[in-house]
């Protein structure tokens, strides 16, 4: 390169700096315009094709995918809604309601539902969290990679047998009854792996200058923990911590195994078995055929979902609030 | 209230890998000291370990001694905490915490170290925005978000932040380097007005900037890729700049390598 070294010299000769380099990249750039002009034109045929084909397939893929979606919705609410527009829906249980009779509620459910999923979180988000706390912020080394593992392996783990390997250790060993604590247990085993993962890919997300930013002005690690990094990842924790709740909701085998369906309300997780939307479901899916059961099943499902979407709605209005301003 | 540092013998190492040999240097209180050298020498790394950010770093160590007034920065029962809130830094690309407003964010480093005062609080924001050349501007916006501001103002933001503080040093690792030449122009007024209460020590990949703002400076190099850093020469900027001793600091300054 002639220029660069023209550069050097003229550097050399002129000292510090001197702006005898500049001249030298002008004469490069003239160089340079007297080649062909570059096409700028359209191009190829051949490439349009594969623009609108690639187009056309992505389209497909997408209405592909919204298809069930818009089916499941379809069915459920075109078969459920009917009953959630009575009020008793909302206010009464399904006590003395005999399966060929109308009427009732599902509050006794939604109640179970609502305390369950509760619990639930309330044990799952803390475990969880902190979990994800000491593999990003503090676990190096052994122990680091053997927790990560862990939930790794307990995230794979079927609900069913974590529903059974409670059973095991609750009804069995400890010899106490099905109630709604025990599903709860099993509940937790399976949202705490998601938990942990959701919230871990968020700390990581948080960038190291903002850590480095607060040690700079002498804040100790816990509290740049506690007030820089978790605010900073906070919508992305609330949101994982909704996909655990939501999966926990829905769950139906430790539900089926641990906690039996009753048509009463039930709120106390210790004592007697806990109703649920899902087990609701599922028992008047048992009465296939009779048509008030069938109607409450569609209408139990509606419910869950829109307990579910609720549940979205108020984390995401939480995550608006607080978290990175914009 | 501004202090010294004398560094002494030091070494610095990334797990096994000796980053920086040797290095001997003593930096004056209530005045600008520059850091220059190519890409990969050592000075970012330097800085780092006079607020001790640098053992942050997994398998980042330190050997030697660095002292402010005669304290020994290392010695076993100094407290790296502290040593922050006494050493302060202004790093490369802007930081503004992302869920704090403009106040907030002045007063991050007092908030979080307990002070809940308010009227405290407000001077202490007033103060540092004053200080930094900012407060004019934000003076009405105080309690929109840090983020918002353009780069040059998040970065004044960002010595506000580490002047309200009132440490006795002020460490910035190449603090104008994203920034456009208006912007730079107004932090380099800055840091010579800070320079009147505060020791500060600056790296800078921009020569012309530390003729321009530093009384020392240091050149940092390395002998090949994979070597360690080492400090080459150290004086009086002028000196440096129009007659270094070494060659390499010559070769350097004068643009023929780097």
């Amino acid at each position: 390169m002639t220029a660069t070294s023209a550069s050097r010299a003229g550097a050399e000769l002129s000292g510090p700096f001197s702006f005898a380099s500049r001249t030298a990249y002008h004469v490069e750039a003239a160089d340079v315009a007297t080649e062909e002009p570059p096409k700028l034109t359209r191009g190829s045929a051949i490439r349009r094709v594969k623009d609108v084909v690639a187009k056309v397939v992505m389209w497909a893929a997408f209405g592909l995918a919204l298809i069930p979606l818009a089916w499941i919705l379809y069915t459920v609410v075109s078969n459920g809604v009917e009953l959630l527009l009575a009020s008793t829906w909302w206010t009464n249980s399904q006590r003395n309601i005999n399966a060929t009779d109308a009427g009732g509620g599902a509050v006794h459910a939604i109640q179970g539902t609502l305390i369950q999923a509760g619990v639930t979180g309330a044990i799952s988000v803390p475990v969880g969290v902190f979990t994800a706390i000491y593999l990003v912020e503090y676990g190096r080394g052994r122990l680091a990679r053997a927790i990560s593992f862990m939930v790794d392996i307990l995230s794979g783990v079927p609900s069913i047998v974590a529903a059974l390997f409670v059973y095991a250790v609750w009804v069995t060993t400890l010899g106490f009854q099905r109630v709604g604590f025990a599903v709860c247990l099993a509940l937790v085993l399976l949202m705490i792996p998601v938990v942990v993962r959701s919230t871990e890919e968020m700390l990581k997300l948080v960038p190291n200058e903002l850590r480095e930013a607060s040690y700079a002005l002498g804040v100790p690690k816990w509290i740049t923990i506690t007030k820089v990094v978790l605010p900073t990842a906070f919508s992305g924790i609330v949101t994982g911590v909704l996909l655990g709740l939501a999966r926990v909701m829905g769950e139906t085998a430790p539900l089926l195994i641990l906690g039996p369906y009753t048509k009463n309300i039930a709120t106390n997780l210790f004592d007697g078995y806990m109703p649920t939307l899902p087990t609701m479901i599922n028992q008047d899916r048992t009465e296939l055929g009779i048509d008030t059961a069938v109607d409450r099943m569609w209408a139990s499902a509606l419910t869950l979902i829109l307990l579910v979407l609720l549940l979205n709605l108020i984390g995401r209005l939480l995550a608006r609030r607080s978290g990175v301003r914009h | 209230m501004a202090k010294g540092l004398d560094i002494k013998d030091v070494n610095i190492y990334y797990g096994a890998f000796k980053a920086v040999e040797d290095v001997n240097l003593t930096i004056n209180p209530r005045s600008v000291t520059a850091f220059i050298g190519p890409s990969g020498c050592g000075k970012s790394t330097v800085l780092r370990t006079l607020n001790r950010m640098h053992e942050v770093i997994p398998g980042g160590r330190v050997e030697g001694t660095i002292s402010l007034d005669g304290q020994d920065l290392y010695a076993a029962d100094v407290d790296p905490v502290a040593v922050r809130r006494t050493v302060g830094m202004v790093f490369q690309r802007p930081n503004p915490f992302p869920t704090m407003t403009i106040f907030d964010n002045v007063v991050a480093g007092l908030r979080l170290n307990g002070i809940k005062d308010k009227t405290q609080l407000q001077e202490a924001a007033e103060r540092s925005l004053q200080g930094a050349n900012l407060w004019n501007e934000v003076k009405d916006r105080l309690n929109k978000p840090g983020a918002g501001l353009s780069g040059g103002q998040q970065q004044r933001l960002c010595i506000a932040r580490a002047i309200a503080v009132e440490p006795k040093v002020l460490l910035m690792d190449e603090p104008c380097s994203a920034l456009d030449p208006i912007s730079t122009l107004a932090i380099e007024d800055l840091i010579e007005q800070l320079k009147a209460d505060y020791t500060i020590v600056i790296v800078t990949h921009n020569m012309q900037q530390a003729a321009r703002v530093s009384d020392r400076t240091a050149f940092f190099n390395l002998k090949a890729t994979g070597q360690p850093g080492r400090l080459v020469e150290v004086g009086p900027t002028r000196t440096i700049f129009e007659q270094p001793v070494q060659e390499a600091t010559e070769a350097y300054v004068s643009g023929r390598f780097g």
